[in-house]
């Protein structure tokens, strides 16, 4: 689904990534932990191909994500992404919110819109929110209101940058509750995380990034149990597991 | 020897109506320098967000044209006109300056208003498949707008103000007409305050209107 050969990437003179080779096939949920700086966020940018890479190949369903006569539009239209600050749309209602998408990017008439944002909304926990503003959801709330805007374009894969980072600690469970489901439902997933439980219990597999690649990927139960690289038993040791 | 108020005739309902057209001038000269002034202005400040060369490059000429008195403005572009060809009545010198200086002005309220939505959220639009011009169009634009209409309102009633200013090249708007009164009948205090309550009467509704949408967009 999606496989990743030798990317590199630089902001300036700043190497971020520093040949990453990765395969996510279809139905897994692959999570990706490190220390901040280690350009985890940086690979979900050029996986979505908001930030352009300077060596290598990103390969989405078939689709050479940065080759030049790619349409990155419709490249986008099947990679649902969520980042750390929820960004919604504060001038529409909580429904407006995921059915604008599906109404101007995928052309849907309006009332097919509303009804794909309807169904989203109550997947994800929303369905009596529908004609409140953002401004009167909690962050876990808006959070989910994000996920239901990506899902509402029906993507094939999901991409998540620290979803849980920005919300108070209340609020996380209810964000993991809903990407759990995803997870449960097949949805093929990249989860940039923070929260080592979760990527345990959830991930089929680990990612463990470290200075610009990945030092060490492995099955949960693995990588956490016995971690091989002494990069990944520090950082273990100094987060909660 | 003739009394001198034979020169003089008082004010009467024809100076009424000759004022109230004269405001129809200022109304229709400021309403096309703040239209075309702010459509010009928005993709202005478009241009002013997209780049840091261009912010520092395009924003000093605009930088001149908010800085240098408008009537210093309006009196050497109709004077040097002429020169690179151009025949401009003094309506059309006028409300060519009055563009500039509005589009000047909007284009940096339009980067305050891009600005304030911010590059996550613009990410956010473009990772759902929305284009570029998506992505203005129904996020950046409304959410913008929403930030700085109050600021934009304030350079609208600037420039139906500023107007007043265009007198000096001869169209003859509110304050011209004013004049030309006030010389015939010598009451500046009665024309003037008959021009003042013109001149309110052209911005009320505007902040009227304006206070009732920001009313609505905040509920």
């Amino acid at each position: 689904m999606i496989k990743i050969t030798n990317l590199h990437k630089q902001y300036g003179e700043l190497e971020v990534l520093k040949g990453i080779d990765l395969d996510v096939p279809k139905g897994e949920v692959l999570s990706v932990i490190g220390s901040s700086g280690s350009g985890k966020s940086t690979l979900l940018y050029c996986i979505n191909g908001l930030e352009p890479i300077q060596k290598g190949q990103i390969i989405v369903d078939d689709i050479d994500v940065h080759a030049s006569d790619t349409n990155l539009n419709s490249v986008r239209q099947n990679m649902g992404m969520v980042f750390q600050q929820w960004n919604s749309f504060p001038h529409l209602t909580v429904l407006e919110n995921v059915a604008l998408a599906p109404k101007i990017v995928s052309k849907l008439s309006k009332k097919e819109a509303l009804e794909v944002a309807e169904k989203q909304l109550l997947h994800v926990g929303l369905g009596d929110k529908l004609t409140q503003y953002p401004s009167a959801l909690s962050g876990g709330q808006q959070q989910r209101l994000a996920i239901a805007r990506a899902l509402a374009m029906e993507p094939k894969c999901m991409l998540f940058d620290e979803a849980t980072s920005a919300l108070d600690p209340e609020l996380v469970g209810e964000v993991l509750d809903t990407i759990r489901l995803l997870a449960d439902e097949g949805m093929t997933m990249i989860c940039v995380t923070h929260e080592m439980g979760f990527a345990r219990e959830v991930s089929d597999r680990v990612a463990f990034f470290h200075e610009g690649k990945i030092e060490e990927i492995n099955q949960p139960e693995e990588l956490f149990g016995s971690a091989k690289s002494k990069y990944l038993q520090k950082f273990l040791s100094k987060v909660k597991t | 020897m003739e009394s001198a108020s034979t020169y003089f005739s008082g004010f009467n309902i024809n100076d009424l109506l000759y004022l109230g057209e004269a405001a129809l001038r200022t109304l229709w000269i400021s309403f096309w320098a703040i239209s075309i002034g702010s459509f010009i202005g928005i993709f202005l400040g478009l241009a002013l967000s997209i780049s840091r060369v261009i912010a520092y490059t395009l924003g000093a000429v605009l930088d001149v044209f908010r800085s240098v008195p408008l009537i210093i403005q309006l009196v050497l572009f109709f004077n040097f006109a002429p020169i690179i060809g151009l025949r401009l009545n003094p309506f059309e010198a006028g409300l060519i300056v009055l563009i500039v200086y509005t589009s000047a002005y909007v284009a940096n309220v339009a980067r305050g208003g891009i600005e304030a939505v911010g590059d996550p959220m613009r990410r956010a639009a473009r990772s759902l498949g929305m284009t570029y011009w998506q992505d203005l169009r129904y996020v950046v634009w409304p959410i913008g707008l929403r930030a700085v209409f109050p600021a934009w309102v304030g350079v609208a009633l600037g420039v139906l103000k500023d107007s007043a200013l265009v007198s000096i090249l001869g169209y003859i708007e509110l304050l011209k007409a004013s004049q030309i009164l006030m010389t015939r009948t010598q009451e500046a205090i009665l024309i003037l305050s008959i021009a003042g309550a013109f001149y309110f009467a052209l911005s009320y509704p505007i902040s009227y209107y304006a206070t009732r949408l920001e009313q609505r967009w905040s509920e």
